[in-house]
């Protein structure tokens, strides 16, 4: 065999880093126009105050916020009863149901409106009537904040140390002292993000309330429903007035959970 | 052990009350004297121009998104920049606005006495479609954050030291490790895309026949007293989202075990 | 004491245990040695009420606790990856037994700082496991399971995750607290020379069953069979027999009883050395030898040398 010279491969063309300017400039362009441009309109325009100090709209406000958080509570429960039963239980068509959980995901907000309406309004056929009701409101909201705690609770049940709970057994923890201070504890902050991002959604959520509620103000008037008759009533500065007030009060709600996720994770700093 | 029956029974049956039974009942409602009525109410002219409104929207916003997801996923993990902090909240917003808000914002931006206003913007098309953009952003870029800063720059590094420009390290070395990841925020995209409602409602005048997508589409033939039709059309939807929901599914696995 | 008789457990296709039975007598400290797969462990957990068997019966100090759950049969149990509650500090971890029982503060309180100085962890009571080193924390785990006076210690592969030094540091100290409070301890272990060092008495587990009972010495001396003896030690086969490397004696010339064989590499091992050996038809042994030994012969690698087994073990088939 015939030995090869060795030939040195020319080194390439040294190239100016063009790439990273361009994927962060056409990014925040992007950004910009998008988002914030339209955002800096709404700030900008909110004017008119009494949109959002009036009667109806605080009623609405209240509302709202108080269906959101009963939602978020509820979802805390169900949605970590559903995510241990996808995780500690087995059963045929368990990924069936692990699917369907993302429905709400999946599935356009006025669908899943419309479809609560026709099985639990006017036309019932089970003789559940909650339309134009606070019950419907509930009912709309919970089928649209399913999955949130579900899908955060479910990967940490699946990375839970086993042996914890071993543990905790042979030094006499029955099944509910066990749940209560080991596993809970562990599966708090999961819980807390997934309610943050359930009351979020809920208290925005206008495509799924819209049917089932009536929109009755003082009544069934959620603020997202409140916020669009401004608009179509030609008070766009109102709405906008409105609108902010909405974004700082569940930025508020927001930041309080998060302290208290904070807190409930101080020992893993 | 009945405490593990109680609990199955509980979290099963609030599924199926709260999800399954809605949603499995209006499909019945559709179809119950038959395919023919619900064909017919799906292929009126109106529904079928919705349709097409609904597919045009989705056919712009999701590659937008893509790319641009993309992009700033790159931007965001590899290229540390003063601001990427505020960057990677802006992108998480649409995911805190409610959609009306959303429409409201775009309203006073492109409206008559907008900022931008004046170019036939709002009531019509590219209002919706800024709309829906804005809406579904945050996914691709969500879904590709987390895989770039788990795959680390170690292979990138070798790339470059072995000559491959950044366009060739991309396409060689980062497009086959976030490739799944793109494709789960892609579907994740289109599904919120199509199902845009409240933003699209208060930027397009709801105009039947011309700025009306699928959703709003569905409200109207409700109001309208149309429940045939209603129901056919959120069918319609409801199919595009099983299908919707069984890409999910097959996607989620693999790009979870990376 | 602790009677495990008869203990079946399967998983599925798979016989962990196929009838295994272990006495313990109260106040010792016995060994469960085994490779993977032998079953030891989860005849530990059996014994905790972890696992319940498909067949047989545990009895502690006379009653069958067979259907008896963990958490009334007073057993502690420590765990090969600690299994520290991470939400928990250390003071809080060790008292978590006692909070169960509802024991007052005041007492709480004073066993776990007694605990604390027992296992030297006093200065770390308010930090987090996840503040500690792996040393640490099973010291914690042990404190914990002890603290609610268990009639029974298990062990499961308690220093298995630790280092080499803090292996040996905590497998002296297991042994010298248990000189001290004779709580009747078995300690599931893969390491033979931990086994040996530590227990009164070591089962020798494989493949689910049982191959002999024995205490340390005895063990090496006389084992049973193959397995234990290659488990136990090193071992060279020459034909039926076995022989240990320190039971080799080499010689420079034959005298009939003698085998042949060629040096192929020394091993000094500190003041021994280990004399890797091969013989004509490719069987390897090897010979451990004093330093002093060695320099008399005045061994190469290459040189042939004669050995004789000075004592050997066959096994009848």
């Amino acid at each position: 065999m015939a030995a090869r010279a060795a030939v040195a491969l020319p080194a390439p063309k040294a190239r100016r880093p063009l790439a990273p300017g361009l994927a962060v400039g056409l990014s925040t362009l992007y950004l910009s126009v998008i988002v914030l441009l339209p955002l800096a309109a709404l700030s900008w325009r909110a004017h008119g105050w009494d949109a959002i100090t009036n009667d109806q709209a605080v009623s609405s406000l209240r509302l709202t916020v108080l269906a959101s958080l009963v939602v978020a509570l509820v979802n805390a429960l169900a949605g970590t009863a559903i995510a241990w039963t996808l995780v500690r239980d087995r059963f045929p068509g368990q990924g069936i149901v692990n699917a369907l959980v993302d429905l709400p995901f999946a599935l356009p907000t006025i669908v899943a409106g419309l479809t609560l309406l026709a099985l639990y309004g006017p036309r019932s056929p089970v003789g559940v009537n909650a339309a134009f009701t606070r019950w419907g409101i509930l009912l709309a909201l919970l089928f649209v904040t399913l999955p949130f705690v579900v899908r955060t609770v479910q990967p940490v049940l699946l990375e839970l140390d086993r042996e914890m709970e071993d543990a905790a057994a042979s030094l006499g923890a029955g099944k509910v002292a066990t749940f209560r201070r080991v596993i809970l504890p562990n599966i708090l902050p999961a819980i807390l993000s997934g309610v943050a991002l359930a009351f979020a959604r809920a208290v925005g959520e206008f495509g799924a309330v819209v049917l089932i509620s009536g929109n009755l103000p003082f009544k069934t008037e959620v603020v997202s429903v409140y916020v669009f008759g401004r608009i179509e009533s030609g008070d766009p500065g109102g709405a906008a007035a409105a609108s902010v007030v909405i974004l700082a009060i569940s930025f508020g709600v927001l930041l309080a959970i998060g302290g208290v996720r904070r807190l409930a994770t101080r020992h893993d700093r | 052990m009945i405490g593990k029956y109680a609990l199955r029974f509980v979290a099963l049956g609030y599924l199926a009350v709260l999800l399954v039974a809605p949603v499995s009942y209006v499909f019945w409602r559709t179809f119950e004297h038959g395919f023919g009525p619900a064909w017919d109410a799906v292929t009126a002219p109106d529904a079928l121009h919705a349709l097409k409104v609904t597919l045009i929207l989705t056919a712009i916003a999701v590659p937008a998104n893509t790319i641009f997801g993309v992009l700033c996923a790159l931007a965001i993990v590899r290229y540390r920049f003063p601001g990427s902090g505020i960057v990677n909240a802006v992108v998480d917003l649409p995911l805190a606005l409610s959609p009306v808000v959303v429409g409201l914002a775009l309203l006073l931006l492109y409206g008559r006495e907008g900022w931008l206003g004046g170019h036939r913007v709002v009531f019509a098309l590219p209002g919706m479609v800024l709309a829906t953009i804005f809406v579904s952003l945050p996914f691709v870029v969500r879904e590709v954050v987390p895989v770039l800063r788990e795959i680390g720059t170690e292979q990138e590094q070798a790339a470059a030291t072995l000559g491959a420009s950044a366009f060739q390290t991309f396409r060689r070395v980062t497009w086959p490790a976030i490739r799944w990841a793109t494709a789960y925020g892609v579907v994740l995209t289109t599904a919120r895309a199509l199902g845009e409602f409240g933003a699209v409602s208060v930027v397009s005048g709801r105009i039947t026949g011309e700025t009306q997508s699928l959703t709003l589409y569905v409200q109207d033939r409700y109001q309208s007293f149309d429940e045939v039709g209603a129901y056919a059309s959120a069918v319609v939807l409801a199919l595009i989202a099983v299908a919707t929901l069984i890409l999910m599914t097959r996607l989620k696995p693999k790009e979870e075990t990376r | 004491m602790i009677e495990a008789l008869g203990i079946v457990k399967r998983f599925g296709d798979f016989t962990a245990l196929d009838g295994v039975s272990v006495d313990v007598p109260t106040g010792s400290l016995i060994a469960l040695l085994g490779p993977s797969g032998s079953g030891k462990s989860t005849l530990l957990r059996v014994i905790a009420g972890l696992e319940r068997p498909d067949a047989g019966e545990v009895r502690l100090d006379g009653a069958d606790v067979t259907r008896v759950p963990p958490q009334s049969r007073g057993v502690g149990f420590v765990f090969q990856h600690y299994a520290a509650f991470k939400h928990m500090t250390v003071g809080e971890n060790v008292a978590f037994g006692l909070k169960i029982r509802r024991r007052p503060r005041a007492e709480v309180r004073q066993r776990v700082s007694e605990l604390l100085e027992l296992v030297q962890l006093s200065q770390l009571a308010e930090r987090y496991p996840a503040q500690l080193s792996g040393g640490q924390r099973q010291r914690m785990g042990l404190a914990r399971a002890l603290a609610v006076d268990p009639k029974v210690l298990l062990l499961d592969e308690p220093f298995g995750a630790l280092d080499a030094r803090v292996r040996k540091e905590l497998r002296l100290w297991l042994r010298r607290l248990h000189d001290e409070t004779h709580t009747t301890t078995v300690i599931v272990t893969h390491d033979q020379e931990e086994a040996m060092e530590v227990a009164d008495r070591v089962v020798v587990m494989n493949a689910g069953r049982v191959e002999q009972t024995a205490a340390p010495r005895e063990l090496y001396d006389n084992p049973a069979n193959e397995f234990v003896m290659s488990f136990v030690g090193p071992v060279n086969r020459l034909g039926d027999a076995f022989i240990r490397p320190h039971d080799v004696e080499l010689l420079l010339e034959p005298n009939g009883a003698t085998r042949e064989a060629m040096v192929e590499r020394l091993v000094h091992l500190g003041f021994e050395v280990r004399v890797e050996l091969v013989r004509d038809d490719g069987t390897q042994l090897s010979a451990q030898i004093t330093r002093e030994q060695a320099e008399a012969l005045e061994l190469d690698p290459g040189q042939i040398v004669y050995l004789r087994p000075m004592r050997q073990k066959t096994f009848g088939s």
